[in-house]
């Protein structure tokens, strides 16, 4: 099993959001998570990646295997964990290739690996630039200072295609994208998708799975996964609403 | 009451204090019980300063002795090294004319390299004829033990375009002045700075900037980062007199403040008594944004890389307004040095 959540309990600034979650995604897949606001589908995705703030009380999850929540967000990183935020920084006074190659060379050190060489990342970039339509000169200005919504998710993606991580999760990707943005970004998923790699699409509306076509699909209300299913789940959700999960979670 | 005149009589009671305004929080009277003796004569070698290389002509002062006068005459460009050097545990002061004539221009990299204990006064007074430009770009690097004053009266004409970066890690104490009569006429005028201090340092960047005719542009930003038990201190004035009309002026001051211990002052003023101008101010102090840095490490950065870069990215903001490129540069390694520190 490639990610595998067991009983997680976890409390932000002493309330417990997740209440006893627990879900396995293996290599090759890609799952959804759906749920009505204030489920705990940000925090599951801050939980796994070990922000500060969200204390883990109970339970457990690992990645291969290995103990994710005793590594730093920099060591899950370098072993794969990519997050999408659903809302991503700016970082004023870095441009947007300095920050990647960053990224990719601490990540690569972290491995092991040797360091990319310049010419090597440029061409990678303009490589995945180019599919993801991102005008080049664009990644030379500070990361995501001035970008609409839509150009900051597809950037979210280039960094996600540049790093190529094993597990990803997508936070809300959908959000502010319309629907030709909306393509290009499930374009641009679906291409990592992969029988080594895994995905955990987290979405409030049924739409995204439209583009990218889940394998399996999970409820998430009151901090619980309450239902799992095939794709046929989502579009009961997208008729039936939320409203008997949260009353079945409450 | 000045730090020359007290230098001169041997007098503290002519340190300025924290009873005047402008210094209160950079009290010399209350620092220094007796004021050192006059500093020696420096005998001996100079090591090649930071700009050496770059520039046709060094003048250096060192420990106060000698006046200096640099003069640009009409239509010339001039690449000039000022070093302000102090050596031991003494007082001296110094004075520096600079004179850059019609369309002249003057790329002047300033020094403050100190070694001691001392007490170092230096008055600049920097005059630009019609349509001179000059960048100077100030970097100080006094010792901990030092006590620096470094204050620069700059006149502008019209059509002049002078453009300044302080870039500093603070002495004992240091203040480094800047007062500007901006006479409008579509002068230009940049006044920038990056203070980067830690353990006990202390550093003030002050300006006055005066606008008194019709048209002129004031853009000034500044950044610092403290740590340890360092302090800060900005303190900005602009002033856009009655019929200065058309001013566009634009003042920012920014710091992070990376310990419990450290401090940062500041005080942004805007005084305008004309009608029709265009200002702005902004200021911050604060922590490194924790949301930027989370997103740095998910991205795979450790934590004590992550804060370097985007603390420098802070920084880099004002250093990418430095003009000259190879002093752009040693701007930036200067400031990537203190940072990783």
């Amino acid at each position: 099993m490639m990610l595998s959540v067991s009983n997680l309990h976890a409390a932000v600034d002493g309330k417990e959001i997740l209440k006893g979650l627990t879900l396995e995604v293996p290599a090759g897949q890609v799952h959804a998570i759906m749920g009505p606001n204030g489920a705990g589908k940000s925090t599951l995705s801050y939980v796994l990646t070990g922000r500060d703030g969200y204390e883990v009380t109970a339970g457990t999850a690992t990645l291969d295997g290995e103990d994710l929540l005793a590594l730093a967000p920099d060591e899950r990183a370098a072993r794969g964990v990519f997050l999408s935020f659903q809302y991503p920084l700016e970082i004023p006074g870095v441009p947007a290739l300095t920050f990647i190659r960053t990224a990719l060379n601490a990540q690569r050190r972290a491995r092991g690996e040797d360091e990319i060489a310049a010419p090597a990342f440029l061409k990678l970039a303009r490589e995945k630039a180019a599919a993801l339509k991102i005008d080049f000169e664009m990644l030379k200005r500070a990361l995501n200072v001035g970008f609409s919504g839509g150009e900051k998710k597809r950037m979210e993606i280039l960094q996600m295609a540049m790093l190529s991580p094993r597990f990803l999760i997508l936070d809300e990707t959908d959000s502010g994208l319309d629907i030709d943005a909306l393509r290009i970004v499930s374009e641009g998923v679906n291409a990592l998708r992969g029988p080594d790699r895994a995905m955990l699409v987290i979405t409030h509306y049924q739409r995204l799975l439209d583009y990218i076509k889940p394998d399996r699909v999970h409820v998430l209300a009151g901090g619980r996964i309450v239902a799992s299913g095939g794709p046929e789940l989502a579009h009961e959700l997208e008729a039936g609403g939320y409203e008997r999960y949260e009353k079945a979670a409450a | 009451m000045s730090v020359t005149a007290a230098i001169r009589d041997r007098d503290v009671t002519e340190l300025p204090s924290k009873r005047d305004e402008d210094w209160r929080w950079t009290d010399l009277r209350g620092l220094i019980r007796i004021l050192p003796g006059p500093s020696p004569a420096f005998e001996g070698d100079l090591a090649v300063g930071p700009f050496d290389e770059l520039v046709t002509r060094v003048v250096a002062i060192v420990n106060g002795a000698g006046e200096a006068k640099i003069d640009v005459p009409a239509g010339e460009t001039a690449w000039v090294a000022l070093r302000i050097v102090s050596r031991g545990d003494g007082a001296h002061a110094a004075r520096v004319t600079i004179n850059v004539a019609a369309g002249a221009r003057l790329q002047l990299f300033e020094t403050y390299e100190g070694e001691g204990g001392y007490l170092s006064q230096t008055t600049l007074a920097i005059a630009l004829a019609e349509g001179a430009s000059v960048e100077r770009l100030v970097l100080a690097a006094d010792s901990p033990g030092g006590v620096t004053v470094s204050q620069a009266e700059v006149s502008l004409a019209a059509k002049s375009d002078f453009a300044q970066t302080v870039a500093t890690s603070g002495g004992r104490r240091q203040r480094i002045e800047t007062r500007v009569s901006h006479p409008g006429g579509h002068a230009s005028l940049r006044l920038d700075g990056v203070y980067l201090l830690a353990d006990k340092a202390h550093a003030d960047l002050t300006t006055v900037v005066t606008h008194d005719g019709l048209d002129g542009v004031t853009e000034q930003l500044t950044k610092g980062v403290v740590r340890d038990q360092a302090r800060g201190v900005f303190q900005g004035r602009i002033v856009v007199a009655e019929g200065a009309d058309g001013t566009d002026a634009k003042m920012g001051h920014h710091a992070l403040i990376l310990s419990e211990r450290a401090e940062v002052d500041a005080k942004p003023e805007l005084e305008i008594y004309a009608d029709d101008v265009a200002c702005a101010h902004g200021n911050t102090v604060g922590a490194l944004d924790e949301d930027a840095l989370f997103y740095a490490r998910q991205r795979g950065m450790p934590e004590a890389q992550a804060r370097a870069l985007l603390t420098e990215a802070f920084v880099g903001q004002v250093i990418d307004r430095i003009d000259q490129d190879e002093a752009r540069e040693i701007v930036r390694a200067w400031a990537a040095d203190r940072l990783r520190a």
